[in-house]
């Protein structure tokens, strides 16, 4: 039997405001346990969260570009239970009315598919803390740092059929969110968290089966592992005549597997009931009308814009666009007057480079874009062979040190001198008859042994160009 | 002169004139309260050092001794909600109703004894041992701010704050021949007042007269940046808008809060109280308002749903109390819980869970709610013809001592003429409006619409301009006023 794989997300967001969605305490990540808390986030007797209307904003925003129906009067309401990472034993989210509901996604596979993933709703929430075990006293600490950090919750519908789609969509998902600037999406710091509900049903039937929600995925990497990893097991379970139990499982990266961490059919009641101490919320058409004017220009506009105004290859317009950073680096550079082809090929092979091999994000790169365009420039302008450019280039990324300087300091400015490269092709000559004679003899590999001499002569910074246009002219001479 | 008989603008004034001073004040009240304490048991905590206001402000209440109902948090003072489980809990902040208080030069001399986390009709629940009427000691007080109402009745301090969330300042008012108010929903900062339903909590003066309680609110209303319900609506001037003049007033007496149940001589009581109101120029007339026979069951299913919730955050991991003995985190939650909440806490933790959890959200929450709405919307409407409404506060005196606890039902349902008032979010005042034949006092109930607060005060302040029940003190023993 051929079997099909039915897939849900729900991905939690945190969202990039300055501080908490209930407190002005900082939503920075990290900093010393306990640090960035006070009395409203810890939910301490008697304090009461007002809400930050930036996280309105930035929900409302995300799902206007998720193309969603915006709930113009919304509620929050209290889940309920119990755990030592939620202060209050309650976390303000939305349940009845949620900001944006019914969007539609189009996402595009690496294979080239194409379809439209819907959202059944994106809603508000606040954060939990987290909880940290010291083996060795064996005793687990709260850390209440990330409580109350804005995050919205993108649930999609069951519409996903296989890893490719699900990747495809996050990718589109964290670039849109990226644009607006409402997240920075990093998994690694778990600032984008997908759930994964998970079923499996022979081909083309339309009843759903029982379905599993698998957490801890901490990559696209791992989220694509476990979908496929989790419908093989589900599919085996069934084909030897077992049955699906509705749980929720544990992705482990180690094993490659994921374990049952808490069945469903037990679930606890979270008794839902609206927050009474945030009044509804409504959003006026005036706000809504500024929030859809204030949508910037999405990666595929910028794509198609790319190819169009600077004549890019779709390849390249691809590449840049992917994160946010990288295209409005490339813009600001392309400002700068340089040549966005040049931009481009320095964006896709030195900058990309860099940046994987530190394993860094575009956005956190301190190289900037002026000192992109003035080693652009210098090429140019002849004034550094782009060989010399690349290693200027390496020198100054990390720190985006001054280009200029390091060029005087290290004395790497390209000889121009006509008079100082036909010295050195004299020398090379004088010191090497035996090539000299090889290549009149109609040898043409001593005519490269002769360049390369006389660019070790001038220690790499003469233009191949003239270099080979002097060699050749003396040669011609003799 | 008897400092503790003066009202709270009295001493103000004097000792602005400087006919006494702040040291008097204090260690008049002081010494009341160290004569009163053992015997009504009205402080949770009193205060070892009191210092006076730094110069007296241009506050109409500057250097006047007071006290705080003891779920408000008060920095670095215990505040224990009179329960176990907050244990020696002390707040790094205090209550926006505190600072306010002391920036207009209130002098706190302690922490006022409750019923455990403001649940209770009779202050007898109190982790900290019963509070008692300083008009009977074998009386409750009333509840929830018992320990606010004895204290102002028994000379101890000029006024008090309480907390309301279904009649608890107006019921132990009543009981203890004082005067309180609790406010419209969203004029007092509930920042620093630990939840007990938060819809429905609002905070509110307990004094000696409705002038006192005009001075006490001109100073705490008003917006709060630190509470998303706080309302945005001019504060300040009601004490300047007690003019006593009422004439041409329009009153309604609703019909339905003077039936079975009522005791005879409250509705005698009350009833004088109106012809006090029709004298001084009021028109009162009877009319019907029958969904508040509704208002009990709504009010402790909204009430108790939002408690379960909100003192779910007590559970031994952060502060307070924590169970000395636990095997894991279950047993770390089950035991500190058991063992940190008195009986009355739990019942309605437990009502509260019921009424929210899953196949029942629909049979009772939801529909408390619609029954909220019904009853605000006939309230709206009758003040579409009424300036004021006029009903008892409770349907009988001050019971004795253990009498109500062993049947909640009964001590739920004597909740009938205050809860709705907190259902709709109206401001309602309690003025003590006679005497029964055992000498317990009677109070008397007015209700405005949404903020009209001004409103009530003054008809309160008209009131008390031609009686004079709310200037007797009771000569028991903690309570000797008089």
């Amino acid at each position: 039997m051929t079997w099909e794989t039915v897939i849900g997300l729900e991905t939690h967001v945190e969202l990039a405001t300055k501080t908490k969605i209930f407190c002005s305490c900082t939503t920075e990540f990290g900093g010393a346990p306990n640090t960035h808390c006070c009395p409203v986030c810890t939910g301490m007797p008697g304090t009461l969260p007002v809400l930050n209307k930036r996280v309105l904003e930035f929900a409302v925003k995300a799902g206007l570009a998720l193309n969603c129906s915006i709930t113009r009067r919304c509620k929050f309401d209290r889940k309920n239970y119990f755990y030592p990472d939620l202060p209050k034993a309650y976390q303000i989210s939305q349940l009845y009315l949620p900001i944006c509901r019914d969007g539609a996604v189009p996402i595009r596979t690496e294979a080239g598919v194409e379809k439209t993933i819907r959202i059944h709703e994106l809603h508000m929430e606040e954060d939990a803390g987290k909880l940290v075990h010291d083996p060795w006293i064996d005793q687990t600490r709260a850390d209440y740092n990330r409580c109350g950090v804005p995050l919205i919750e993108i649930v999609t519908e069951p519409d996903f059929r296989c890893a490719d789609e699900v990747i495809a969509y996050l990718e589109k998902l964290r670039s849109t969110l990226q644009y607006l600037g409402v997240s920075d999406c990093k998994m690694q710091e778990g600032s984008l968290r997908c759930d994964v509900n998970l079923s499996v049903r022979p081909a083309g039937s339309t009843e759903f089966g029982t379905r599993t929600e698998m957490k801890n995925l901490n990559s696209f990497k791992a989220i694509a592992r476990a979908i496929q990893y989790e419908a093989r097991r589900q599919i085996e379970l069934i084909e030897e005549g077992k049955r699906v139990i509705q749980e929720t499982r544990r992705w482990d990266e180690n094993k490659d597997a994921t374990f049952a961490m808490r069945s469903k059919e037990n679930a606890q009641d979270y008794r839902y009931f609206p927050e009474p101490d945030i009044p509804p919320l409504e959003i006026s058409q005036e706000e809504l009308d500024r929030y859809r004017a204030e949508q910037p220009e999405m990666a595929e506009a910028k794509m198609a814009r790319y190819q169009t105004d600077y004549g890019l290859p779709a390849y390249d317009t691809q590449m840049i666009t992917a994160q946010k950073a990288l295209a409005d680096f490339f813009e600001a550079a392309v400002a700068l007057d340089s040549d966005p082809k040049q931009a481009s090929n320095w964006i896709m092979g030195q900058v990309m480079g860099q940046l994987s091999a530190r394993g860094m994000e575009a956005k956190d790169m301190a190289f900037s874009p002026a000192s992109l365009a003035r080693l652009i420039a210098l090429v140019k302008d002849g004034r550094l062979n782009r060989n010399t450019a690349v290693k200027v280039f390496e020198a100054v990324f990390e720190t985006d040190g001054d280009v200029d300087a390091y060029v005087r300091e290290h004395s790497l400015e390209q000889v121009s001198d006509a008079g100082l490269v036909q010295k050195a092709v004299e020398e090379v000559f004088a010191a090497n008859p035996k090539s000299v004679a090889d290549y009149q003899a109609g040898k043409q590999k001593a005519f490269g042994f002769l360049v390369g001499q006389t660019m070790a002569r001038l220690k790499g910074r003469a233009s191949p160009q003239v270099v080979n246009e002097t060699i050749k002219a003396l040669l011609e001479q003799l | 002169m008897d400092l503790c008989q003066l009202t709270a603008l009295e001493l103000a004034e004097k000792l602005k004139s400087g006919q006494v001073t702040q040291a008097d004040a204090i260690a008049a009240a002081q010494a009341r309260i160290a004569a009163a304490q053992p015997e009504n048991n009205a402080f949770v905590t009193v205060a070892d050092e009191v210092s006076p206001t730094a110069g007296l402000s241009a506050s109409p209440l500057a250097g006047v001794p007071m006290a705080y109902k003891d779920n408000i948090c008060t920095k670095g003072v215990k505040t224990s909600c009179a329960s176990k489980i907050l244990g020696d809990f002390k707040p790094p902040y205090d209550a926006t109703i505190v600072e306010r208080l002391r920036a207009a030069g209130a002098v706190s001399l302690g922490k006022l004894n409750m019923d455990e986390f403001a649940m209770g009709s009779t202050s007898e629940t109190s982790f900290y041992g019963p509070v008692k009427n300083p008009w009977d000691l074998s009386r409750v007080p009333g509840g929830s701010s018992g320990g606010a109402a004895a204290a102002v009745a028994a000379g101890e301090v000029w006024y008090a704050i309480g907390s309301d969330t279904g009649g608890s300042i107006r019921q132990p008012a009543a009981y203890c021949g004082v005067t309180g108010m609790k406010p419209t929903y969203g004029t007092v900062s509930r920042y620093g007042l630990i939840a007990y339903a938060s819809s429905l909590d609002q905070m509110g003066p307990i004094a000696r007269s409705a002038a006192d309680c005009a001075a006490v609110l001109d100073l705490i209303q008003g917006r709060d940046p630190r509470d998303g319900t706080s309302l945005d609506a001019p504060a300040g001037g009601l004490l300047a808008g007690l003019t006593g003049d009422i004439r041409g007033r329009r009153v309604g007496i609703p019909a339905d809060c003077f039936g079975d149940g009522l005791d005879g001589e409250v509705r005698r009581a009350v009833l004088a109280a109106a012809d006090v109101l029709r004298a001084r120029g009021a028109v009162v007339e009877e009319f019907p308002l029958p969904v508040i026979r509704y208002a009990v069951p709504a009010y402790y299913i909204i009430a108790c749903a939002e408690a379960s919730s909100n003192l779910s955050r007590f559970d031994g991991v952060k502060y307070g109390w924590r169970a000395e003995h636990y095997e894991d985190l279950t047993e770390l939650y089950t035991k500190t819980r058991t063992e940190g909440f008195g009986s009355e806490v739990k019942r309605r933790i437990l009502l509260g869970t019921f009424v929210l959890s899953t196949g029942y959200y629909d049979a009772y929450y939801k529909k408390a709610l619609q029954v909220k709405a019904v009853i605000k919307s006939a309230f709206d409407e009758a003040f579409q013809k009424y300036d004021l409404l006029l009903t008892p506060v409770a349907p009988t005196t001050a019971p004795k001592l253990g009498e109500s606890l062993s049947d909640p039902l009964q001590m739920y349902l004597s909740d009938i003429y205050t809860v709705s008032v907190n259902l709709a979010g109206l401001p309602g005042i309690s003025v003590p409006c006679g005497f029964d034949a055992k000498g317990m006092p009677i109070g008397a109930q007015l209700i405005g619409p949404a903020l009209g607060d001004g409103v009530v005060l003054n008809a309160a302040h008209a009131f008390q301009l031609e009686t004079d029940y709310h200037k007797k003190a009771p000569a028991e023993k903690g309570g000797g006023r008089a």
